[in-house]
This record gives C-alpha cells, sequence and structure tokens, in this order.
C-alpha cells in the first residue's frame, strides 16, 4: 500500500510536471513559428540585394489579446502586421504573440519580446496599459506602442482608431432599416471606447430616425462568443432589430442571421459569417498606422506622443455595404464619409444631451478630443445607465 | 407577456448544453471519477461536430461526430487515471489544457467557415398555443432529448441493476471488487459515457447554440458543468434544474440589462457559484448528508487486490 502510494504521489507530480509543460509549450509554440515564416522572405530578399539591406532588419513584435483566428479585433491587427511586412520586406522582422491576457501574465510577454531584441514593440489590448508602462521603463532602448491607452513615458506612445466613426455610419444604416423603431448594441466593457462607439452608433441613427431607442447588454469580455449569443439573444428578444456589437467576434452578426434580423461586422469584414443580416462591416485598418511607425523606428524619428487616427487617414471605413439598403441611405453614408474625409463634418456637434436630460455639449460646440476620450455617459435614447456610474 | 415567453425559451436553450455535459459528468463522478478535462473534450468535440456539419451539412452526424470525438478523449484520460493510476485532477487538467491546444491547431482552417441556414424547430400543434407555445414547444429537439436523457439516467441509477452496480463502484469500489465486478472497465465505460455526452454537449455549441468555430469558443461553459454535479449533489434530476437555472441567471441578467435596469451584472454572473460554494457547505456540514449525496470513492484510486 506505502509503495503504491509514493507510486501515485510520483505520478501525479510527472503528470503535472507535464501538464505544466504542455500550457508552456501552448503559449510559445506560435510566437516561433511567426519569426521563422517572417524571416523567409527576409532572407530571400537580402540574397539578391545584399548591398543595400547589409544592416540588421528592424524586429517588431506584437501582442494581440485574441486568437488571430477570432475574425475581429486581433484578426484587424494582424492583418495590419502582414501590410506591414507586405510593404517594408526585408527591412523589418515581425512576430506576434496572440491570447495575451490582460494580466500580470501580459507583463512577462513583454518583458520576453524586449529580451528576444524587438526595438518596436505594439501591445494591441487596453488592458496592457500599466504593463506596458513597467516595462517600458526598464526597457529605454525599445520603443512601445500601445493601442487605445492613454497613458504614455519616454519611450512609449499610444494609436488608436476613432471606431465611433465607423460606428456612427453603421447607425446611420441602423436607424434607417429598423422597423421596431428599437437597436441593440452587446457592449464588451464598460469603457470609454466602448461607450463612445455605442453614443456615436445612437446619435448616427438618430440622424435618420429620431425615434429610435438603442438597447445595451454587456457580456463583460472581449471575447466570449456563447455570451456574446445570449446578449444578442436578449436584445432580439426585446424587440431589438438590427444589431451593433464592439465584441471580438462573429457570434452577434450570427445570432441576427438565425433570427432573420439584421447586424453588422465589427473591427473586419464579417460578410460571410452572415450574408443575409450583413449590413455592413465596421473596419480598421492598421496597415497604414503600422507602416508609418516602423518607418519612424528605421528613420530615427521616432517620438512619444497620440496618435488618433480615423476615416481621414484611412483606418477607419465602413464596407461592404449590403445590397437590401436603399439607395438613398447609402446616400447619406457616402456623404457622412465625405464629410469625415475632408473635415467638413463633425459627429460630435452640440446640442448634445446625455440620457438624464443633461446638456453635454452646447449648440454649435465641437467635441475635441480629451473630451471624447472621457466620455463616460449615455446620450439621449439609450436606455438605461452605464454600469458603475453615479 | 411575449418577453417573458422568450426569456423562457431562451433560458432553455442556454440550459440544455449545461444539462447535457453536466449529465455526463455525473455518471463519470457516480462511477468514482472525477474528469476536470471537461472544457478541453467541449473544445475538441466542438471543433469535431463544426468540421463534420461543415462538410456533410448534417447536424446529427455533426452530434455523432462531437460525441466521437469525447469518447476518446475521455477513454484516453481513463486508461490513464483507470489502469496507470495517474492522479484525476493533474490528469483531467492535463485533458483540458490539451484539448483547447489541440483544438485551436486543428481548427485554424474553420475559422472562416460557416453553416448553412440554421433550421427553426416548431412542434404540432403545441408550437402554435399562446405563451407556452413560443416559451416551450419551438425549441431544437437537443432541448427536449436533454429532459429525456434525465429521466432516463434517473432510471438507470436508481432502478436498473447495472446503475445499481455502477454506484456501486463509485461508492465502495473494493466491495464491487470483491462481488467480482470488474471495477476499472465499468469505470472505463462510465468515463467514455461521460466523454460522449461532454462531447454532444460541445458539438451543440458550435452546431446549434453559436453556430460557428474560433478557438476557446466554449468559453467556460465545461467548468460551468463541473460546478453543476457538484450543485446538484450528484443527483439527474437536480442537474437539469441547476442547469436551468444557470442559464436562466445568465438570460435574466442580460434580459433586465437590455430594459436598463441597474443592477450590477456581474452580481447577477456570480450568483449560480455562490450557490454552488452554499451547497457544498451544506453538504459538508453533516456527515450523513456526505454519505447520502457524494460517492464515497470520488476522486480516489482504487487498486484491486491492494
Amino acid at each position: 500500500m506505502t509503495t503504491s502510494t509514493r507510486r501515485a504521489v510520483l505520478r501525479t507530480t510527472a503528470w503535472s510536471g507535464l501538464a505544466v509543460a504542455a500550457a508552456l509549450a501552448g503559449c510559445t509554440k506560435k510566437d516561433e513559428s511567426a519569426p521563422a515564416a517572417a524571416s523567409a522572405p527576409a532572407s530571400a530578399s537580402t540574397a539578391a540585394a545584399p548591398a543595400s539591406s547589409a544592416s540588421a532588419p528592424l524586429k517588431i513584435a506584437f501582442a494581440y489579446v485574441g486568437p488571430v483566428g477570432d475574425g475581429g479585433w486581433s484578426f484587424a491587427h494582424d492583418n495590419g502586421r502582414k501590410a506591414l511586412e507586405k510593404e517594408l520586406g526585408a527591412q523589418v522582422q515581425t512576430s506576434f504573440v496572440e491570447s495575451v491576457p490582460e494580466s500580470a501574465d501580459a507583463e512577462r510577454v513583454f518583458r520576453d519580446m524586449a529580451a528576444q531584441g524587438n526595438t518596436l514593440i505594439f501591445g494591441t489590448s487596453f488592458g496592457y496599459m500599466e504593463p506596458m508602462l513597467k516595462v517600458a521603463a526598464d526597457n529605454k532602448g525599445v520603443r512601445f506602442e500601445h493601442a487605445t491607452g492613454y497613458k504614455t513615458s519616454d519611450n512609449l506612445r499610444t494609436y488608436d482608431g476613432r471606431t465611433y466613426e465607423g460606428a456612427y455610419m453603421a447607425g446611420v444604416l441602423a436607424g434607417g432599416m429598423t422597423k421596431t423603431n428599437t437597436i441593440g448594441v452587446v457592449g464588451s466593457i464598460p469603457i470609454p471606447e466602448v461607450i463612445r462607439n455605442i453614443d456615436s452608433y445612437t446619435l448616427g441613427a438618430q440622424s435618420v430616425n429620431p425615434k429610435v431607442k438603442v438597447k445595451v447588454v454587456w457580456v463583460n469580455e472581449w471575447f466570449n462568443p456563447p455570451k456574446e449569443t445570449e446578449g444578442a439573444q436578449s436584445l432580439i428578444d426585446g424587440g431589438a432589430d438590427v444589431l451593433l456589437q464592439n465584441t471580438d467576434s462573429s457570434a452577434v452578426l450570427q445570432t441576427a442571421e438565425k433570427n432573420g434580423k439584421y447586424a453588422f461586422g465589427w473591427d473586419s469584414d464579417m460578410t460571410h459569417y452572415g450574408p443575409k443580416a450583413h449590413l455592413a462591416s465596421a473596419v480598421i485598418n492598421w496597415g497604414p498606422y503600422y507602416i508609418k511607425a516602423a518607418k519612424d523606428a528605421i528613420n530615427g524619428t521616432w517620438t512619444t506622443g497620440k496618435s488618433w487616427w480615423g476615416v481621414k487617414e484611412g483606418t477607419i471605413d465602413l464596407v461592404s455595404i449590403s445590397d437590401k439598403v436603399p439607395a438613398d441611405l447609402k446616400a447619406k453614408v457616402d456623404k457622412v464619409k465625405a464629410g469625415l474625409k475632408d473635415g467638413s463634418f463633425a459627429i460630435w456637434k452640440g446640442p448634445i444631451s446625455d440620457n438624464a436630460g443633461k446638456e453635454v455639449l452646447k449648440a454649435g460646440a465641437t467635441a475635441d478630443d480629451a473630451f471624447l476620450g472621457g466620455i463616460k455617459f449615455f446620450v439621449k435614447g439609450v436606455e438605461g445607465q452605464v454600469p458603475g456610474a453615479k | 407577456m411575449d418577453t417573458y415567453a422568450l426569456l423562457l425559451a431562451a433560458t432553455l436553450n442556454a440550459g440544455t448544453v449545461l444539462a447535457i455535459a453536466g449529465l455526463g459528468l455525473l455518471i463519470n463522478e457516480r462511477a468514482g471519477i472525477v474528469n476536470l478535462g471537461a472544457e478541453g473534450m467541449m473544445l475538441v468535440a466542438a471543433i469535431a461536430g463544426f468540421a463534420t456539419a461543415v462538410n456533410t451539412g448534417s447536424d446529427w452526424l455533426a452530434f455523432g461526430a462531437g460525441a466521437l470525438a469525447g469518447a476518446i478523449m475521455a477513454a484516453a484520460f481513463g486508461v490513464l487515471v483507470i489502469w496507470l493510476n495517474t492522479n484525476q485532477y493533474a490528469s483531467g487538467l492535463a485533458l483540458s489544457l490539451f484539448g483547447s491546444g489541440f483544438s485551436a491547431f486543428v481548427g485554424i482552417h474553420y475559422t472562416q467557415e460557416r453553416l448553412g441556414a440554421r433550421p427553426h424547430f416548431a412542434l404540432p400543434w403545441l408550437g402554435d398555443l399562446p405563451f407556452v407555445g413560443p416559451a416551450l414547444f419551438r425549441q431544437h429537439p437537443m432541448v427536449y432529448l436533454a429532459i429525456l436523457l434525465t429521466a432516463a439516467l434517473a432510471w438507470f441509477l436508481y432502478r436498473s441493476r447495472a446503475g445499481l452496480v455502477l454506484r456501486a463502484v463509485g461508492e465502495s469500489p473494493e466491495s464491487a471488487h470483491a462481488l467480482g465486478y470488474p471495477v476499472r472497465r465499468i469505470r472505463l465505460l462510465a468515463v467514455v459515457c461521460g466523454g460522449a455526452l461532454c462531447g454532444v454537449a460541445g458539438a451543440c455549441i458550435s452546431v446549434v447554440y453559436t453556430p460557428l468555430w474560433v478557438e476557446g469558443m466554449v468559453a467556460g461553459k465545461g467548468w460551468i458543468a463541473l460546478a453543476l454535479t457538484t450543485f446538484a449533489s450528484w443527483r439527474p434530476a437536480r442537474v437539469l434544474l441547476g442547469a436551468y437555472l444557470f442559464g436562466g441567471v445568465t438570460m435574466l441578467q442580460f434580459h433586465l440589462q437590455g430594459e436598463g435596469v441597474a443592477i450590477p451584472s456581474q452580481l447577477l454572473t456570480m450568483l449560480p457559484y455562490l450557490a454552488t460554494i452554499v451547497v457544498l457547505v451544506l453538504i459538508s456540514r453533516n456527515p450523513g448528508w456526505i454519505r447520502a449525496n457524494m460517492p464515497a470513492s470520488l476522486g480516489k484510486p482504487f487498486f484491486p487486490g491492494s
């Protein structure tokens, strides 16, 4: 009995060791394969043009919050990474780590990236803010770029897409297409970025349909397809017939498809996930920014700061508008897009009041970026309260 | 009125996946085996089911493929813990980690795929009744199968001889062994059946509930099913009720949010787990209750002849 117990203990230890090893292997296998794939074209072109690319390529690393295959947020970032590789070829060598949790693990991943010799590091989720600040302070020679954050330092700058512009354009379509005058949003986490998108979606809908009401549910996660489905289903059950999601998968669109309602693609073009339900996709094209950032680093012109690119810079767009959208509604979206592009149109222009009736933006006033960055209220037309608001 | 019918319908729908997986784990645990690999088995079954549905267009074949995938993973786990006497908890965790990695690996090319039009179901006549029609009788067949399964499992455990043997193996493998029952083979059979049911639940998620494949899409439902068996104190009917309760709380918190009711959604989300802990505490307070409810050899290895 004693020997077998001891054997059992030994086996337990061995198996837990294996389990841990398996977990670690799972974490590292992908970021190793990526540089290997990336180095192939690099070596090919050094052979072709030895003189010009004699200097070592700029090593760039990306941390994604979800799997590249989410078809949404992380997928869009990875498309940006690929655009960067295509544009700069042998001058850069990129790698990525996917599904990096917004926890203490993130810090470890960023330290690893710096230790592996990457000199430009992109963190693509809001929750990486504090870990990146810490790691940036310890690695002064490395340049860090944080998506959607608001804290910067000497070697940490932020970049973001004006996703609310896409949300507004989607809202225009939603306001025109709804039959119940009730539209819905599946929200992820109630931070200013997401609240601003919900508000802008509402403003867009109201611009063509003043009677429209907006219902919101929060799943409190960026990526949880079953929960996103449940949230979407409850909105549909509550009478919403056009849905937008600020989450990272295509589950909401597919739920709308199943129920014969309308929805949008978010971050990436999601047409094929729900061809009947899909009205349009509000996409983010990170390529132009990633190319600019890499060029800054290569040319030695990289300085800290904050970038917030939108329709104007080609980062935000509303694409693949469905044939079901009538031509006059489509024309309204095109007009908004053109106005955003040449700067003649502002989404956040007073008078705007919150859903408690308080005026937040006076008539004629246009919101500046500081105002937009701190939106913690729902505009008139959105039902309910922002979670955690007083 | 109609909103409540739809809320009820969504609750049954949300509870079904949990019920099927929970019943599978209940069979395991009644035989004395804890399988923490539920999440991993469900993920592998989800991709197996989704791939089958994409390639054959048949949901029923997809459930079959899910069951097979779950059974194979469970069989591997069973051989490890029953014959090689590895620690059940560590092996189960390893199975979960393996399953999530493996499913992501084989599913790479399926994230862009989509299933054809999803069928709508409605029972003739009953589906047209006011209120109860939309609430109860327009569900996917799996919802009704889960209820039948619960009844069948309850009958099996408490009314059949084979069920008595299964429970005996879980309560006192030594006694069952002394009576001449092949304890290890019975345990393996229970583990495989449990794995198959977890597999059906996994396929349900990717084919019916959220018809798509993305890695990690089971998103914790396997762990909830594990909590559910404890919450239900290892009784089939309670597993079903618990599943509807867990599913109902999720749907209710979304419903309240949509209505703009100011209750923090996080509070409602944590209630099922709080209830699980309360049940555990209640059971553990009284030795009689422990004996009456928890399979006595749960999680303990069995060495025949020692």
